[in-house]
C-alpha cells in the first residue's frame, strides 16, 4: 500500500478541486443560458408555453437531483445513446439549475410594480421596449444577490456527480479515505475545501442583498 | 423500448424503500424544526459568544455539501469513537442540515415581528418566555411557514443520498431492481415519479396543517 | 404622596443628551398632557416612566416605588403602569377577547372566566362588547386603540401612559378614542398623554408640561398655560399647531 502524506492528501484533493470548479462553472453557465430561454418564453404570456415551463420547474425541482443524474447516466446509456459522467453530471445539472433560476427570477420579476408595464404602454413602448428599457434593467438588480446564492447550491450539487463515477473533489475523498482510512481528517477536509469554495459566494450574494436594499 | 411490467414484481421493494424515505423525513422535520427554532431563538435573542456558535453552525452547514456532511458523520465520527448505523447516521445529517436552513428562515420571521409587539408584551407583564410563545411565535412562523416547509421538502429530496451509505430508502430500492432487472431507465423513472408524488402530497399536507394552524386568518 | 415623582432624570442615546434634567411630580386622578415638537423628548420621558427606556441619572418613582429597567421590575410596573402605543401593538393572531384575556391570565394567573369577565366588561366600558370574538384586522383603527386601552385596563393599572395614541389614525376616528379618555378622566383615572390635541389637552386634562430641547420648558394648568402662554418657544409652539 502506498502512504499518503498530509500533503499528498491535500494536493490530491486540491487537485480535484479544479473539476468541481469547472463542473460548476459549465452547470451555471449552462443553467443559466436555460433559465433565460424559458424565462423569455414564459413573458411572451402564452398560457400553453407558460403551462409548460411550470411542469418543467416542478418535475425538476419536486425529484432528487440525484434521480435525475442517474436517469441522464444510466438511463440515458440504457436507451442507447452513451453519455460520460461529465456529460450526464453538465446536463442533469443544468436541468436542475434552470428549474431554480427561472422560478427565482419569475418572483425577481413579479416585485415589480404592475404599474411599470401600465406606464411603459401608456407611453406607447412595445413589448419588447418595455423589457428591454424598463423591466430588465430592474429586475437583474433585484435578481442578482439570490442568483449569486443559489450558485452556492450549484457548487454543492456537483459533489453529487461523484456517485455516478466523475472524478472531482468529492469523489476523491472517497477514494482518499479508503486508501488511507483516515475519514475524519479526510471528509473535514474535503468539507473545509467545499466551504472554501461557497462562502464567499453566500458572502457576496448578502452582500449584493444589502447593497440593493440600501440604493432602493 | 421500455419496459415498466418488469417492475410491478418489486412492488415490495419500492414501498418498503418509500417507507423509509417517508419516517426519516417525517423525523428529521420535527427534530430539524426544534433544532432549528431553538437556534433561531439563541441567533436573535441570545448572549453574544452563543449568537456567534450558532452562525458558525449555519454557515459551515449551509455551505457544504450535504453527501460530505453525511459522510463525515458516518465515516468520520466512529474515527473519534462515535460509531453510528447508517440509519443513526443519516438521521442526524438530515436534522442537522435541516436545522441549519430553518435557523436562518425561523430567524427571518423573528426579526420579522415589529418591536411595538414586544413593548406592548412588556408593559403588559409578560416575561422573555411568555412573550415568545405566545406573542411571537405564532406571527413569526406564519411569516415563514411556505418557506420553511419548501425547504422541508428540498430536505427530504436531498435524502436521496443516503443510499450511499447503504439506508434502504427510496433511492436504494431505486439502485436494488435496477441491478436486478438492468432496467435502470424504468426503476430511475418510476423512483423520480414516486419522489414528486411524496413532494406534492408532502406539499398538500403541510398546506392543510398550515391551514390549521393560522385558522384565524381564514376566519375574517 | 404623590403617584409618579420625576426627580433630575437625565437620559443619553450615546452622546445624544436626550432628557436634560426632568422635575415632574403628578398626583393621583391628575391628567397630564406632555406637549413639545418631534424630538423634544416627550415620547422618551413617558417610555422611561414605565421602563421601556433607562435613564442614567436621576431618579423615577412610582407609587413610591423606584422604577428601573431590569426585567422583573418592568413586570411589576405593569401590574401598576398601562401602556397605550401609537400605532395599537394588538397581537395579530389573537382575537379581540384573547388579547384583552392575555395578560391577566398569564401574568396576574386569573382564571379563563374571570379573566372573560373583565375582559367584557372592560370592551363594555370602550363600546366594543359586541367585538369579543373578532380579529383586530378586521377592527378600524379607532377601534383597534379602543380594545388596546381595553387590554391595559384589564390589568387595572393605577396609571395610564398614552403615548400619541390618536396620531395614527385617521381625523374622523380620534374623537370615538379620545371620548373613552375622557371618560376615563372623569373616573378618575391618572393619565399621562404624549399628545397633540390641544383641545382635549385643555378641556379635559388638568395639567400641561410643555416640552422643549429635553427640558419641561413651561407647565402649568392646562387651561392657563395654553391661553397665556409665558415663553415664546410655547407661544410659537401653539401658533404652529393652532
Amino acid at each position: 500500500m502506498i502512504q499518503f502524506s498530509n500533503y499528498d492528501i491535500i494536493s490530491n484533493l486540491l487537485f480535484a478541486t479544479q473539476w468541481t470548479i469547472l463542473l460548476s462553472l459549465a452547470a451555471f453557465v449552462g443553467g443559466t443560458s436555460v433559465a433565460l430561454a424559458l424565462t423569455a418564453a414564459r413573458l411572451t404570456r402564452n398560457s400553453l408555453v407558460q403551462k409548460c415551463v411550470h411542469l418543467y420547474v416542478e418535475l425538476f425541482q419536486g425529484t432528487p437531483l440525484l434521480m435525475q443524474m442517474f436517469l441522464c447516466f444510466f438511463g440515458l446509456s440504457m436507451l442507447g445513446y452513451e453519455i460520460s459522467a461529465w456529460s450526464a453530471a453538465i446536463l442533469s445539472l443544468t436541468l436542475f439549475t434552470s428549474a431554480f433560476l427561472v422560478e427565482i427570477w419569475r418572483g425577481c420579476i413579479d416585485t415589480l410594480p404592475k404599474g411599470q408595464w401600465e406606464a411603459s404602454r401608456c407611453l406607447g413602448l412595445s413589448f419588447l421596449q418595455t423589457l428591454r428599457f424598463i423591466i430588465l434593467p430592474q429586475a437583474i438588480r433585484v435578481a442578482l444577490a439570490p442568483t449569486v446564492g443559489f450558485s452556492v447550491q450549484v457548487v454543492k450539487g456537483t459533489a453529487l456527480a461523484s456517485i455516478i463515477g466523475f472524478v472531482e473533489l468529492t469523489k476523491v475523498g472517497t477514494m482518499l479515505n479508503n486508501a488511507t482510512f483516515e475519514p475524519f481528517k479526510v471528509f473535514a477536509l474535503v468539507a473545509l475545501i467545499y466551504f472554501a469554495l461557497c462562502y464567499p459566494l453566500s458572502l457576496y450574494s448578502k452582500h449584493l442583498e444589502k447593497k440593493f436594499h440600501v440604493s432602493r | 423500448m421500455l419496459h415498466f411490467s418488469d417492475l410491478f414484481q418489486y412492488t415490495d421493494v419500492f414501498l418498503s424503500g418509500l417507507l423509509t424515505t417517508v419516517e426519516l423525513t417525517l423525523l428529521t422535520t420535527i427534530l430539524g424544526i426544534a433544532l432549528g427554532t431553538c437556534c433561531a431563538a439563541i441567533r436573535q435573542y441570545g448572549h453574544t459568544v452563543s449568537q456567534r456558535l450558532v452562525a458558525v453552525y449555519v454557515e459551515l452547514i449551509r455551505n457544504t455539501p450535504f453527501i460530505v456532511q453525511l459522510f463525515f458523520i458516518f465515516f468520520g465520527l466512529p474515527a473519534i469513537g462515535l460509531k453510528l448505523t447508517p440509519w443513526q447516521a443519516s438521521m442526524i445529517a438530515l436534522t442537522i442540515n435541516l436545522g441549519a436552513y430553518s435557523t436562518e428562515i425561523i430567524r427571518a420571521g423573528l426579526s420579522s415581528i415589529p418591536k411595538g409587539q414586544i413593548e406592548a408584551a412588556k408593559v403588559l407583564g409578560m416575561n422573555f418566555r411568555q412573550t415568545l410563545t405566545r406573542v411571537i411565535f405564532t406571527p413569526a412562523f406564519e411569516k415563514i411557514y411556505p418557506a420553511l416547509t419548501s425547504q422541508c421538502i428540498i430536505v427530504m429530496l436531498g435524502s436521496a443520498v443516503i443510499s450511499q451509505i447503504s439506508v434502504e430508502d427510496l433511492t436504494y430500492a431505486a439502485n436494488l431492481v435496477q441491478s436486478r432487472n438492468f432496467r435502470a431507465f424504468e426503476s430511475y423513472l418510476v423512483t423520480a415519479l414516486l419522489y414528486l408524488v411524496l413532494a406534492i402530497a408532502l406539499r398538500f399536507i403541510f398546506n392543510q396543517i398550515g391551514k390549521r394552524l393560522f385558522a384565524y386568518r381564514e376566519v375574517r | 404622596m404623590s403617584l409618579v415623582n420625576l426627580h433630575q432624570v437625565h437620559k443619553y442615546y450615546g452622546d445624544n443628551h436626550v432628557l436634560k434634567g426632568i422635575d415632574l411630580d403628578i398626583q393621583a386622578g391628575e391628567v397630564v398632557s406632555i406637549i413639545g415638537k418631534s424630538g423634544s423628548g416627550k415620547s422618551t420621558l413617558l417610555r422611561c416612566i414605565n421602563g421601556l427606556e433607562e435613564y442614567q441619572q436621576g431618579g423615577i418613582t412610582l407609587d413610591g416605588k423606584e422604577v428601573t429597567t431590569e426585567d422583573i421590575q418592568v413586570r411589576c410596573l405593569a401590574l401598576s403602569v398601562g401602556m397605550i402605543f401609537q400605532n395599537f401593538n394588538l397581537f395579530p393572531h389573537m382575537t379581540v377577547g384573547e388579547n384583552i384575556m392575555l395578560a391577566p391570565t398569564i401574568v396576574l394567573k386569573k382564571s379563563k372566566a374571570e379573566a372573560a369577565a373583565v375582559a367584557k366588561a372592560m370592551l363594555e366600558k370602550v363600546g366594543l362588547a359586541e367585538k369579543f370574538d373578532s380579529y383586530p384586522e378586521k377592527l378600524s383603527g379607532g377601534q383597534q386603540q379602543r380594545v388596546a386601552i381595553a387590554r391595559a385596563l384589564a390589568m387595572s393599572p393605577k396609571v395610564l401612559l398614552c403615548d400619541e395614541i390618536t396620531s395614527a389614525l385617521d381625523p374622523e376616528l380620534v374623537g370615538e378614542v379620545l371620548k373613552v379618555l375622557e371618560q376615563l378622566a372623569q373616573e378618575g383615572m391618572t393619565l399621562i398623554l404624549v399628545t397633540h390635541e390641544m383641545n382635549f389637552a385643555r378641556d379635559v386634562g388638568n395639567r400641561v408640561v410643555f416640552m422643549h430641547q429635553g427640558k419641561v420648558w413651561e407647565e402649568g394648568d392646562s387651561k392657563q398655560l395654553l391661553s397665556s402662554p409665558q415663553t415664546d418657544e410655547l407661544k410659537q409652539f401653539i401658533g404652529a399647531v393652532l
